[in-house]
Formats: structure tokens, C-alpha cells, sequence
């Protein structure tokens, strides 16, 4: 099992640590619920050291990437960000990632752990021989997230204020984290997986603790507490955020989950476009919201007036609404919002609503 | 991780104070508590229902799982902890104290397969 970079962190923190595509990580610091409540009101640190990272270099990135990926990536400036999918030929999902510009012919690539040699294969197999060139950073890097509505002021405690003001939601820049040994260089981007404003800084892995320790020390009168995985998970949940293995799978399209607007079918054809245009989705994601406190799990049974009509692909008490919410494939025609359905929660029919999602939005002014 | 010496223990991460009755008081110990991570909901047996040693007679739900609750004694439930159905995280906050769930009446006072401190100290997955 590969240690995180700030494994030292995670020990002297009491972490409970867990295993996660292969890495050892921290479910959780104190409190799933006490973390996901400061995440939504203050702010959470969180190791992201697993995602894989990549770096494209070359000329000919940009028309390889729009041929590659589901987005529209020649079109992006420096410095924007893309929420972007790589797909199968048949259409099915092998990961979902984020596609930042870092210049006209430089661009970070950041994936899921789980699919770390997937995505290196593929991309290495979609680049052109010559003209692009890919670095897999995902041993020697480490990505830290800042999430939650203080995630801008604590930036401005470590004199980087000015890119907190200036950034726009999904862009990417690059900063200079001062720590008592000096100053770090770190990629800094406005985007994360919680549903809230926040951060996500890439620095070498050996560099990772220094930051990790003056963005704690940064955070203290902000309310900023370590975050673990198990609250990223009901973060994204309640956010209506996909998670790879649940509502993404090598079986599923991004138009069957409800992801169409990250799929540019109008720009040059790419691997799985074909697919997605003949073949019509078979069945579509919808949100759930139930009552009471017992949560559908993944794989329960959604039915229909009586009948079965899909599965729960994530679900959970929600922390932020008080009440169960689930994500669920069902077949097609899919039933519209305020419809009545029930999930088999372990044998006893639970009844719930068919919603809008995000189940949770943050507010404007954040 | 802590573990009283003077209770009993289950390999489900049960504990139970005096099995032998004539009223058994039941519960969940603080590394299953570590581990479910946050307890967000309990279905506990009704009172006056029959448990037995070993069977399946409820559950208790965290953020980010489910599990069963066997019951650690046979017999007849005498009380459930109302005070930790309407607040599940008196679980994680003192659970051998505010956070037991149920008590029996017991039928059989030697039940099997009961572990003591030391010994459930030493299960693997425990560690202590």
C-alpha cells in the first residue's frame, strides 16, 4: 500500500486511516459529521495526495485532448479549468477528470485514483508520437484541497490574497505558499468536489507537509479543521457531484448521467462519440430525496408504482438537509421531478421523491 | 482504544454487562464506534420482543455504512435506550455508558461465545 505524502500528518492528527485504490488515507481526522459541518460553514483540509496528476506538453496537446476527451479543450484560455470525461469507444465512462490550461501548449490533467493506469494509458495512447508529451506526476506530487467558505481569506492569510480575489471559479494560477523554510511553488486552482468555493494546491510531494502545516496554521481563526474522505463523500453527495464506481462506471454514458453539458458533440469527433450519437441512452440519473433517517445504500432496488425500475448508485443521511438522499439509475422513460417512488432498504419499501439535483447549493454570495 | 475489564465482548464488537442476568445490558464498544465513524441512526428491538444469542435484532446505520446488531444474550427485551434513538451519537460519545442500546431479561444464563476484556483486547481487527 503506497503512504501519502503527509502520512507524518495523518499520524500526529489521530487520523483513521483507511485504504483507498491502493493508497493509505484518512477517512476521517475526528468526525465525519463535525468535518462535512465545518466544510459547509468554515472550511476543510483535505489530502488529496491519490488523485492521479498529469502534465501535457506540445503543440499538438490541444487538438489531442479535444480528440481524446468528451470537453472542448482547444477553445479553453490559459488558466481556465474543464470538468471533462475519457470514454470507451462504446461510450462507457473509463474516468472523469479535470483539464486545466496551464499555457497555450501546457495543461494539467488530474484523475481518480482508481483509474490512475487507465487514464496514463489511454492518454499516452491518444497523444500523437510527436508534439505531446506526457509526465505522470501522480507519485511525485501531492494535491491538497482548501474547502468551504472561508477557503479565500485563509488563502489571504498566506499573502496570496490577491489570486483568492482575482480567480474565478474553475481557473488555475500559480502561487507562492510562504512556510518558515521558504517560500513553495504550488499550482493553485478554484475547484473542488464538495460543493462549496475552495482551492486545490499541487506541490511536489516532498514540499507537501510544509504546505499541508502552514495552511493548518493559516486556518486556525478561520475555523478550518482536517477533512478525511468519508465527508468528501457526503460533501459531493448532497453537492449531486458523480463519483467514478457509483454513478460512473465503464457501463455508463455521461449523457445517461446527466452530464451533457460537459460533452462537446458539435466540436471535432472523439473517442465514444460515435457511440453516444447512435446509440440512444438506455437509462438516466436521477435525485432522491427521502424522510426519516435510514439511508438507501448503493445497489438498492428503485421501484416504480410497484415495479422495478433501477438501482441506488450513492446514498446517505444527509448531514447539511437533515433527510436521506440517494442517486439511482432507472430505466427509461425516467419519472419526473415530485414523482413518488420507493427503495427496497433492506427489505422494508422506504418512499421517496424524485428531486432536482444538486440536492445542495451553495449560497450566491459565497 | 478503550476496552473495561469488566464487561463481556462479541466478536461483532458487542459488549454485554452481567450475561448471566437476571437483566443484561447491551452494547456496541468503542472500536465498533471508531469504526462505523458517526452513528446517524438505530433500529433497535422492541420492547417485550425476543432476542436470541447470536441473531440478527437490529441495526445501526453511520454516514457511511450499515450494520447489523446481534444480540450477545437470549431473551426477552426489557428496555431500549430512547434517549440514544432520538440522539445515535450518545454511540460515539460514551458508548459503554450513555450510548448502550438495549437490555434482556435473560432465559439462559450461560450464554456461548462470550469474550472477556483480554480476550477481545487480543482479536485482530481490535488490536489494542
Amino acid at each position: 500500500m503506497r503512504p501519502s505524502p503527509l502520512a507524518e500528518v495523518h499520524e500526529e492528527l489521530g487520523a483513521t486511516l483507511t485504504e483507498f485504490a491502493g493508497w493509505q488515507l484518512p477517512v476521517r481526522f475526528t468526525s465525519d459529521l463535525q468535518e462535512h459541518h465545518a466544510v459547509r460553514s468554515a472550511a476543510g483540509l483535505f489530502d488529496l495526495s491519490h488523485m492521479s496528476q498529469f502534465v501535457l506538453t506540445g503543440p499538438q496537446v490541444a487538438g489531442a485532448l479535444d480528440r481524446a476527451l468528451t470537453a472542448s479543450h482547444s477553445t479553453m484560455t490559459r488558466g481556465q479549468a474543464a470538468y471533462s470525461l475519457l470514454l470507451a469507444d462504446d461510450g462507457g465512462t473509463l474516468d472523469d477528470l479535470i483539464v486545466y490550461r496551464l499555457m497555450d501548449q501546457q495543461w494539467v490533467i488530474i484523475g481518480n485514483a482508481a483509474n490512475w493506469v487507465t487514464v496514463a494509458r489511454e492518454l499516452t495512447a491518444r497523444m500523437p508520437r510527436s508534439g505531446a508529451a506526457l509526465d505522470d506526476l501522480t507519485a511525485s506530487y501531492s494535491l491538497i484541497a482548501i474547502q468551504g467558505p472561508a477557503s479565500a481569506a485563509i488563502l489571504s492569510e498566506l499573502d496570496l490574497g490577491e489570486l483568492a480575489t482575482t480567480m474565478p471559479y474553475y481557473s488555475i494560477a500559480t502561487g507562492r505558499v510562504p512556510t518558515p523554510g521558504g517560500k513553495i511553488v504550488a499550482l493553485i486552482a478554484r475547484t473542488g468536489y464538495t460543493g462549496e468555493d475552495g482551492f486545490e494546491l499541487m506541490v511536489g510531494a516532498g514540499q507537501a507537509v510544509a504546505v499541508w502545516r502552514a495552511i493548518e496554521q493559516a486556518g486556525k481563526d478561520h475555523g478550518l479543521v482536517p477533512a478525511g474522505l468519508a465527508c468528501r463523500d457526503t460533501l459531493r453527495l448532497e453537492a449531486g457531484m458523480p463519483l467514478y464506481g457509483h454513478e460512473l462506471t465503464r457501463e455508463t454514458t455521461p449523457l445517461e448521467a446527466g452530464l451533457g453539458r460537459f460533452v462537446a458533440l458539435e466540436k471535432t469527433p472523439f473517442v465514444g462519440s460515435k457511440a453516444l450519437q447512435d446509440n440512444p441512452p438506455r437509462q438516466r440519473l436521477i435525485a432522491l430525496a427521502g424522510q426519516g433517517r435510514r439511508a438507501a445504500r448503493a445497489g438498492y432496488r428503485v421501484l416504480i408504482e410497484g415495479e422495478e425500475r433501477g438501482f441506488v448508485t450513492s446514498g446517505a443521511l444527509s448531514p447539511t438537509l437533515g433527510h436521506p438522499i440517494a442517486l439511482a439509475y432507472v430505466d427509461l422513460p425516467a419519472p419526473d421531478q415530485g414523482t413518488e417512488v420507493e427503495i427496497d432498504v433492506r427489505g422494508t419499501l422506504q418512499p421517496y421523491t424524485v428531486v432536482k439535483r444538486p440536492f445542495y447549493r451553495r449560497p450566491a454570495s459565497s | 482504544m478503550s476496552i473495561p475489564p469488566d464487561l463481556f465482548y462479541t466478536a461483532d464488537h458487542e459488549w454485554v454487562v452481567d450475561p448471566g442476568g437476571p437483566i443484561a445490558r447491551v452494547g456496541v464498544t468503542a472500536h465498533a464506534a471508531g469504526a462505523l465513524g458517526d452513528v446517524v441512526f438505530l433500529d433497535l428491538p422492541e420492547v417485550g420482543s425476543t432476542v436470541t444469542a447470536g441473531s440478527t435484532c437490529g441495526e445501526i446505520e453511520s454516514t457511511k455504512s450499515v450494520s447489523d446488531l446481534f444480540s450477545p444474550v437470549s431473551g426477552t427485551v426489557e428496555e431500549v435506550n430512547t434517549s440514544a434513538l432520538d440522539a445515535p451519537e450518545l454511540v460515539n460519545a460514551d458508548p459503554y455508558g450513555e450510548g448502550w442500546l438495549f437490555t434482556v431479561r435473560v432465559s439462559d444464563p450461560t450464554p456461548a461465545g462470550l469474550l472477556d476484556a483480554a480476550a477481545y483486547a487480543g482479536l485482530p481487527d481490535v488490536g489494542a
